[in-house]
C-alpha cells in the first residue's frame, strides 16, 4: 500500500504521514530535555557564582553529570535526528526507509535516556559527562548510554536507508541537495562517533559490574574522547546543514557555489573527528607527533571547512538580498534582512558567535603549546559554550521556529516572545562563554563546586577579576536561562494550543518567499559579495590579533631568561 | 554510421562523463567508509599503538 504524504504549501516538498510524525516524536522529546538540561545548567552557573553558591557539593557534581549528558548528547542527538529525518525524507520527497525501526531506535533513545537520568538522580553516579575512569557510575549509567548510542546508530542507518529509497525511486535528479549533503556528513561522523563509544563503554559496564578488574585510564580517555568531541562534530555538520536550510527557506537563498559549499563538507569527512585529541594535549604517554598531527596539521583542514561556510552561508544570504533589490552600499542587505523572523535572527546570531567566539577559542586552544595556558580550566566550557549552545543550540532553536508552521502545523503563539528569544539566548550565552573564558584565562578550574577552596589547608585567593568574571557568568546564565524559558513556551505552547494551519491561515511569523530552493541542486548565478568579505576581513584580524596575544601571553607565564 | 555520427556520440559520452570528485559526493556508502576509516586510523589505532608501547616501569 502507497503511504499517504502532504504537499507542504509553503516549500512545495512532500511529507509522508510516517516521516512527520517521527520527526516530531524526536522534536518534542529533544525539547524537554533541553528544559530539564537546561535547569540543571542554570543551578551549576548559580553555584560557581560565589556570591550564590547555590548547591552543596554532592548536588553540584550530580548537576553537572546531568546537564552533559542531557543537553550536551540527549537534547542534540534527538534533535539531529529529527533533521536526518527532514533532510532524508522530506527534502528529498521520499518515504522513509523501515519506519519501524526508525520507531525501535526512538524507544531505544527515550528508554536509555531515562534510564541514565534515573542513575544519575539516584546519586550514586555523579561521574561527570566524560565519565572518566576510575571514576565508577551505577552499571545503569553505562546500559542508558549505550542503549541510547545504539537506538542512534539504527536512527543513522534509517536515514541512509531513506537515501537508498530516494534514489532508487528517482526522486530526484543529479546530486541530492547540499542540505541534504551536509545532513549526510553528520550521520557518517555520528557512524564514527557511536562506534569509538561502544568500544570503550562497553568493557567499562562490565568492568562497573566487576567482569573486568581494570581498565587503563588514558586508554579510555583516548577512546572515550573519539565519542565525546566527535558527538560535538555532529553538531557542527547538523548546525551548519541548518543555516543553509534557513537561509534557504527564508530567503530562498540558493548555495554560492555548491562544489565549494560540498568540497567544505569533505574536508568535515576527512579531518574533523581528528579535533578528539584536543582533550589529550597534556596528558603523558602520547606523542607529540600524534598530539599535533591530530589537532593542527589535520584540523586545521576542518577548520578551512568552517571557515568556507563561514563565508558561504552569509554570502548566499548578501546573494538573495541584493537581487531582491538591497543593493545599497556594503550592508543594506545586512540592515534589510528579517531580522523579526526568529529563524533567521537565530540562526545568523549563531553563525555570528561559533565563528566568533567558538571558532576562533577552539583553534587557538588546539595549539599544543597554547593549550597549557588554558587546559582543564573554565575556559574550556567557555569554548565548547559558544560552540554548542550558541551554534548548535541557537541554530536548532531557529529551525524549531519553522518546525512548528511546517511540520506541527500549528501558528506559533505569542509572537513577540519568539521575536525576542534568540536575542536573549543569544546574549546570554555569549556572556557565558565570554565569562568563563575570561575567568579560565585567569587560571580558574572547570567543575570545581568552590573555587575560593575554604576547607582547603593551603588556600588559594584568585584574582577579583576572576570572581567577578564567575558572578557574571552567573548573571548570563540566567539571560540565557530566560531565553531558553521563553523558547520552550513558545514552542510548546504553540505545538498544544497554537491555531492549526490549513490553506487560509495566515502564519504571523511567515516562512517564507522562494522556499522551495531548499529542495534544489544549483548555484547562485551572479554573486556579488562585498559586505560578506568586508565582514570575513574582520574575522580574520580578529583571529590573527587573538592568536597572537596567547602566543605573547604563553611567553610571559613562562618567560625565556 | 558516418564518421560524423561517430564524433556525435563521442561528444555525448564525453558530456555525461561524471567528474571523479561529484561521483565521490555523490557516493554517501563511500563518504561513510572515508569518515569512519580515517578516524580509526589516526586516532584511535594510533594513539592506542602509543599507548600499548609505552614501557611497563619495572
Amino acid at each position: 500500500m502507497l503511504e499517504q504524504y502532504r504537499i507542504c504549501q509553503t516549500t512545495g516538498l512532500r511529507v509522508f504521514q510516517s516521516t512527520e510524525n517521527l520527526i516530531k516524536a524526536n522534536a518534542v522529546v529533544a525539547v524537554i530535555f533541553l528544559a530539564i538540561g537546561g535547569l540543571f545548567g542554570l543551578s551549576i552557573a548559580l553555584t560557581r557564582w560565589k556570591a550564590v553558591h547555590l548547591l552543596p557539593a554532592d548536588w553540584f557534581y550530580l548537576a553537572l553529570t546531568a546537564h552533559g549528558l542531557d543537553v550536551l548528547v540527549v537534547w542534540i542527538v534527538f534533535f539531529e535526528i529529527a533533521v536526518l529525518y527532514f533532510a532524508s525524507s522530506v527534502i528529498l520527497g521520499c518515504r522513509i526507509a523501515t519506519p519501524r525501526w526508525a520507531w525501535a531506535a526512538f524507544a531505544l533513545m527515550l528508554i536509555g535516556a531515562l534510564v541514565t537520568n534515573v542513575a544519575v538522580l539516584m546519586g550514586n553516579s555523579s561521574v561527570m559527562f566524560t565519565s572518566y575512569v576510575p571514576l565508577k557510575a551505577d552499571p545503569s549509567f553505562y546500559v542508558g548510554i549505550i542503549l541510547f548510542a545504539v537506538g542512534t546508530l539504527i536512527a543513522c542507518f534509517v536515514f541512509f536507508g531513506t537515501l537508498v529509497i530516494a534514489k532508487q525511486e528517482k526522486t530526484y535528479e543529479g546530486s541530492v541537495p547540499l542540505v541534504t549533503f551536509g545532513a549526510t556528513v553528520a550521520a557518517i561522523i555520528a557512524v564514527f562517533t557511536l562506534a569509538s563509544g561502544a568500544i570503550i563503554l562497553i568493557p567499562t559496564l562490565l568492568w562497573s559490574m566487576g567482569y573486568i578488574s581494570h581498565i587503563d585510564t588514558l586508554m579510555y580517555r583516548t577512546v572515550w574522547w573519539g565519542f565525546g568531541h566527535s558527538s560535538q562534530q555532529i553538531n557542527v555538520a547538523a548546525h551548519i546543514s541548518i543555516w543553509y536550510l534557513i537561509s534557504a527557506v527564508v530567503l530562498g537563498a540558493k548555495p554560492l557555489s555548491e562544489k565549494v559549499s560540498r568540497f567544505a563538507f569533505l574536508l568535515y569527512v576527512l579531518f574533523l573527528q581528528l579535533a578528539s585529541a584536543h582533550h589529550l594535549l597534556v596528558d603523558p604517554g602520547i606523542s607529540s607527533t600524534w598530539k599535533v598531527f591530530n589537532t593542527s596539521y589535520a584540523i586545521y583542514l576542518a577548520v578551512l571547512g568552517s571557515m568556507i561556510h563561514g563565508l558561504t552561508v552569509p554570502g548566499q544570504i548578501e546573494a538573495a538580498q541584493r537581487k531582491k533589490g538591497y543593493n545599497n552600499g556594503m550592508f543594506e542587505w545586512l540592515r534589510k534582512a528579517p531580522w523579526g523572523n526568529p529563524a533567521f535572527s537565530g540562526m545568523f546570531i549563531s553563525l555570528i558567535l561559533f565563528g566568533f567566539l567558538g571558532g576562533i577559542s577552539g583553534v587557538v586552544m588546539g595549539v599544543e603549546q597554547i593549550n597549557l595556558i588554558i587546559h582543564n580550566t573554565i575556559y574550556v566550557p567557555g569554548h565548547f559554550h559558544a560552540t554548542v549552545v550558541a551554534g548548535t543550540t541557537l541554530a536548532f532553536m531557529a529551525v524549531t521556529y519553522l518546525l512548528v508552521p511546517l511540520i506541527f502545523r500549528r501558528a506559533l503563539i505569542l509572537p513577540g516572545w519568539a521575536k525576542a528569544q534568540p536575542y536573549l539566548f543569544g546574549l546570554g550565552v555569549a556572556g557565558i562563554s565570554v565569562f568563563m573564558m575570561g575567568a579560565g584565562t585567569l587560571g580558574v578550574p572547570r567543575r570545581h563546586w568552590d573555587i575560593s577552596q575554604a576547607d582547603a589547608i593551603l588556600p588559594y585567593d584568585f584574582p577579583g577579576a576572576a570572581n567577578l568574571m564567575m558572578g557574571l557568568n552567573g548573571m548570563s546564565a540566567i539571560l540565557a536561562a530566560l531565553g531558553g524559558f521563553m523558547f520552550i513556551v513558545v514552542v510548546v505552547g504553540s505545538i498544544l494550543f497554537g491555531k492549526k494551519i490549513d490553506a487560509s491561515t495566515e502564519v504571523p511569523i511567515a516562512p517564507p518567499e522562494d522556499a522551495r530552493v531548499v529542495g534544489e541542486y544549483g548555484n547562485e548565478d551572479h554573486p556579488a559579495i562585498p559586505g560578506t568579505i568586508a565582514l570575513v576581513g574582520v574575522f580574520f584580524v580578529s583571529f590573527i590579533l587573538y592568536y597572537f596575544v596567547n602566543w605573547k601571553y604563553l611567553a610571559e607565564v613562562w618567560p625565556l631568561r | 554510421m558516418s564518421e560524423e555520427n561517430h564524433q556525435e556520440a563521442a561528444d555525448s559520452n564525453e558530456s555525461e562523463r561524471i567528474p571523479f570528485m561529484q561521483q565521490l559526493l555523490d557516493n554517501p556508502f563511500l563518504l561513510l567508509f572515508l569518515g569512519v576509516t580515517i578516524p580509526t586510523i589516526f586516532y584511535i589505532i594510533w594513539g592506542v599503538m602509543e599507548i600499548v608501547t609505552i614501557p611497563i616501569a619495572k
